[in-house]
């Protein structure tokens, strides 16, 4: 695979995006605590337990976690289905689809 | 100097195409896809591909950039299989048409039966004018098992050379199975969706140069017409040099394009 390396430095890429992330993550967790006070349904919804859980891939000490969180976000199943009911994909894979991980 | 070769210029101001000019863009690709609702008939495909072959190009020209497009019923309008080949149908009227490249962008949105039914049919017409295609894959959860049942429908049908087909919104679990198989590979830059600038330059350090093209699929809905010289700027500011850059903006999609024999820039 690697075929271009990576040319900046550990340093040069801290010093160049540290700032931007250190942002993006602060919008991760403001929307954690936002979701957690906020009232009504949606204490069990699929999409903030698939978040949870790439939250915890984040933070695993292991490589390609863009590639871990998407596949773990993915349908794995290998059919297609009978028909089209929506449009729309939703981010996270449905509790009723049988592609659920 | 830049193309951006998947682009739906038909959402998009003529301020749009003056700034692309601008930022060095002179030639654009422009696949058929979904308006945002479902056209009534057949019809409404027409005028939609009149404006496609005929509209646009002149639009383009007033910015020096050279117009092309690839012709289809998105996946998004498939789930209706009859309504579906009526569309498929109008479109041989329109291959005699010097700026028309192949077919696209077709592909699956939620993976269904009717969807692929429509993906081969497709794919079919595409072999028996030896046209290129320009493939689509799904959103979000759906492109992983989307990208899969594209690539072995392709492999099943087995009259395409996978060297002329690009499959395009490849990401992270995607691309490495896509290039792989020999196909082309294209990845969009959206700001919400899809990959952003950065994460484009991540699958460049990883998977290398070959066979791999950037696009800013600029649209009705939240995206960057000026998304492609974005990207080079973050190639630059990461220490890429200036001939990795020209490649994956502007040789890499000339090379795929140019095997229409129709491709042409300003
Ligand atoms: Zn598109």
């Amino acid at each position: 695979m690697a075929s271009a390396p990576v040319l900046l430095s550990k340093r040069a890429l801290i010093d160049r995006s540290y700032l931007e992330h250190r942002a993006r993550l602060l919008d991760v967790a403001s929307f954690l605590d936002r979701v957690e006070r906020a009232g009504g349904e949606g204490a069990d919804d699929f999409r903030m337990r698939a978040f949870h859980a790439c939250c915890a891939l984040l933070i695993d000490g292991k490589p390609d976690r863009t590639q871990r969180i998407l596949e773990l976000l993915s349908d794995h199943t290998r059919e297609p289905i009978a028909h089209a009911h929506t449009k729309s994909a939703t981010g996270a894979v449905p509790p009723t689809s049988a592609g659920a991980r | 100097m830049y193309i951006d070769p998947h682009i739906h210029m038909v959402s998009r101001t003529t301020d749009d195409y003056q700034r692309m000019a601008l930022a060095g863009c002179v030639a654009i690709t422009e696949p058929a896809f979904w308006a945002g609702y479902d056209r009534s008939s057949p019809q409404g495909f027409h005028d939609y591909f009149r404006q496609l072959t005929d509209t646009e190009p002149k639009r383009a020209a007033q910015y020096g950039i050279r117009h092309h497009t690839w012709l289809c019923i998105n996946p998004k309008e498939a789930e209706d299989p009859v309504f579906a080949r009526e569309v498929i149908a109008l479109i041989p009227n329109f291959l005699a048409c010097e700026s028309v490249l192949g077919i696209g962008e077709i592909g699956l949105n939620k993976n269904s039966r009717n969807e692929l039914e429509i993906l081969e049919a497709h794919l079919d017409l595409a072999a028996k004018h030896n046209l290129m295609v320009l493939v689509h894959t799904p959103h979000l959860e759906d492109k992983l098992k989307g990208t899969r049942l594209i690539m072995d429908a392709i492999r099943n049908q087995g009259r395409l050379d996978p060297g002329r087909v690009l499959i395009d919104h490849v990401e992270e679990h995607t691309v490495g199975m896509v290039l792989e198989r020999g196909f082309w590979a294209g990845m969009t830059l959206y700001p919400d969706t899809k990959c952003t600038p950065q994460r484009a330059v991540d699958i460049f350090e990883m998977h290398g140069t070959e066979r791999l093209w950037i696009n800013s699929a600029g649209d009705w809905g939240q995206s960057d017409p000026l998304a492609v010289p974005k990207a080079q700027l973050e190639m630059r500011a990461r220490g890429h040099c200036e001939s990795n850059i020209r490649k994956v903006s502007f040789e890499n999609p000339l090379a795929f394009l140019s095997q229409s024999g129709r491709f042409k820039i300003s």
